[in-house]
């Protein structure tokens, strides 16, 4: 079960994060999580949003280049060691980590994990053996 | 294979002996001739018969494009109207126009140049050469038809044009050489198989063109043939003045009939070989409209080795770029026609990109400006950081300096009608 992350391409200026998140504000595309990553003169602004497929569209009309790509959304609990658990069963069965953040999911007392792994398959197959549950795109909204 | 085998495997010392003789012989023929050498041979200081070394050369004042068109139209003849045979006239998209003129010994002599250019290139009296080219006003049709003419060759002057017909001509009269622009050669491959027929099966085994070397390989494999570079400017007297052999490793210039100098195009110093500069011809054996030093603006770079072919001519590599153009970043000359093939090697980047040079820390810095888009990013930045480094790669083996690939978003370099707004250099002011 994999979601789709929104990545767009900006130059490292300042405004360009408003300028994106604006766009999104009014195509009326709500944004559950974000990750910027920084490469010198440029960065990467990941997003998981309920519409991303609109979202790719709205930016990608705005003159933005926009790629759409799958992450794992994994759920934790919300305490002490449950991601230290995900880590190492992934890590045990030498799948990497190419990237990942979180959020805390309100009021349900649990937490996302969004990893960009080299296997996805191969993370799917550990993850639920060892019982962690991945959400779907559905899911994730409804939190 | 030569056509004029003594001419083109002169020795060294016999080559530079005549060039010599040529010269003093030119020049003072100039000075007696041409009202317009004489008073710039006089304003320089200098009369023919100073010249005792072929170095002596760089003694001259060079000649331009601006003095041609000053003098225009007749400014320039050494000859009494009566001895010209033929006037070709380039187009004058800057300005006046320019006119070369011919006495009957020059278009001799252009006929056996371009005779010893298509040897050059294998074509044969057994051969059958199209010549596809505008023979009006320029010089590439009328300077190929004469040459082929020569070497005894069948020739088809089927001009620019209604490529139905070229494509008939050239299958029905078995063709098997051809010269056109490199753009028409691809056009009508492209052409043909849109029309399913396949020109790599039709008689044809030669050719020759003025190409960059990734259109070449497109030609050769289009039509199944070996593609021949050659080289000439209008000025000097149209094709001819050099051609690439058989081993195609640069273009040999004729030069028991045009002395080459490469020069630096800012301080006009003399460079050696394997240094890059703007290329400068005396013509040796002009009647009509002799040219001393004259500057092309071409920039290519003087290779001084002997060649597989036998060929003892002096070769020059293939065309960098023009001197207007030209950068000094650090010292190091550098066209914007190297990057654009450096990023013409990369298909996956967009045809907008900007050259921007800049001085950081009173330290040139050459930047490559490079639109994202989705043919280059598909969400994860690894794909841009491995592209940057590709190019940065190919760009400093190329150029010979460092230069940094930036990334930027798409639409936001200027779109620009003409190349010279591709470069932005910051240095100045």
């Amino acid at each position: 079960m994999v979601v789709e992350q929104v990545s767009v391409f900006v130059e490292n200026k300042p405004g360009r994060l408003s300028k994106v998140t604006k766009i999104l504000g009014e195509a009326g595309i709500n944004i559950r999580a974000l990750s910027i990553a920084e490469l010198g003169e440029f960065g990467v602004i990941r997003l998981i949003v309920d519409k991303p497929h609109e979202a790719k569209a709205v930016l990608t009309n705005s003159g933005f280049t926009v790629g759409v790509n799958r992450v794992l959304a994994i759920e934790m609990g919300d305490e002490p060691g449950s991601l230290a658990r995900i880590a190492s069963a992934l890590g045990d069965a030498g799948v990497n980590i190419d990237y990942a953040y979180a959020f805390v999911a309100r009021a349900k007392e649990r937490a996302v994990l969004i990893a960009r792994v080299d296997d996805i398959k191969r993370a799917e197959e550990v993850l639920s053996r060892e019982g962690i549950r991945l959400l779907s795109a559905e899911e994730l909204q409804s939190l | 294979m030569y056509w004029d085998r003594k001419a083109e495997t002169i020795q060294q010392e016999e080559l530079e002996e005549l060039q010599l003789r040529r010269l003093r012989a030119i020049v003072d023929y100039c000075y007696r001739n041409s009202r317009f050498y004489r008073s710039k041979l006089k304003e320089a200081g200098v009369h023919p018969g100073e010249l005792r070394r072929l170095e002596d050369l760089a003694r001259l004042p060079f000649t331009t494009k601006e003095d041609l068109r000053e003098n225009y139209p007749f400014g320039m003849l050494a000859v009494p109207r009566e001895e010209v045979v033929r006037i070709h006239a380039s187009s004058g998209t800057t300005g006046k126009p320019t006119i070369v003129a011919y006495t009957k010994k020059d278009i001799s002599t252009w006929a056996e140049l371009m005779a010893r250019v298509l040897t050059c290139a294998g074509v044969t009296k057994r051969d059958t050469i199209q010549l596809i080219y505008n023979y009006a006003f320029f010089t590439g049709g009328l300077g190929f038809h004469y040459g082929a003419e020569r070497v005894g060759a069948a020739v088809i002057p089927s001009g620019v044009g209604n490529s139905e017909r070229q494509l008939l001509t050239m299958r029905d009269l078995e063709v098997t050489a051809f010269s056109s622009t490199p753009s028409y050669a691809l056009y009508l491959a492209e052409f043909a198989r849109e029309r399913g027929i396949d020109v790599g099966e039709f008689s044809l085994r030669t050719g020759i063109f003025g190409a960059e070397p990734w259109m070449r390989q497109r030609i050769e494999e289009a039509y199944g043939i070996k593609a021949y570079d050659n080289y000439g400017l209008s000025e000097l007297c149209g094709p001819g003045v050099a051609v690439e052999c058989d081993a195609r490793q640069g273009l040999h210039v004729w030069s028991d009939h045009f002395l080459l100098e490469v020069i630096d195009p800012e301080s006009g110093e003399v460079l050696g070989p394997g240094e890059k500069g703007e290329l400068v011809f005396t013509t040796l054996t002009k009647e009509a409209m002799p040219l001393l030093r004259y500057r092309t603006r071409d920039i290519s770079m003087l290779i001084d080795e002997p060649c597989e072919c036998g060929r003892t001519h002096p070769r020059i590599a293939r065309l960098m770029g023009r001197s207007d153009d030209m950068l000094i970043i650090r010292g190091v000359n550098v066209f914007p026609s190297q990057v654009e093939h450096v990023l013409l090697q990369f298909p996956e980047v967009a045809e907008h990109y900007q050259i921007v040079v800049d001085r950081r820390r009173s330290m040139d810095v050459l930047r490559v400006k490079v639109e994202v888009t989705e043919r280059i990013f598909r969400g994860e930045p690894e794909e841009l950081l491995r592209l940057k480094r590709e190019l940065e790669e190919k760009l400093r083996s190329v150029l010979g300096i460092r230069a940094e690939v930036t990334f930027v978003e798409p639409g936001t370099i200027p779109r620009s009608r003409g190349k010279a707004q591709r470069v932005v250099d910051l240095r100045k002011g």
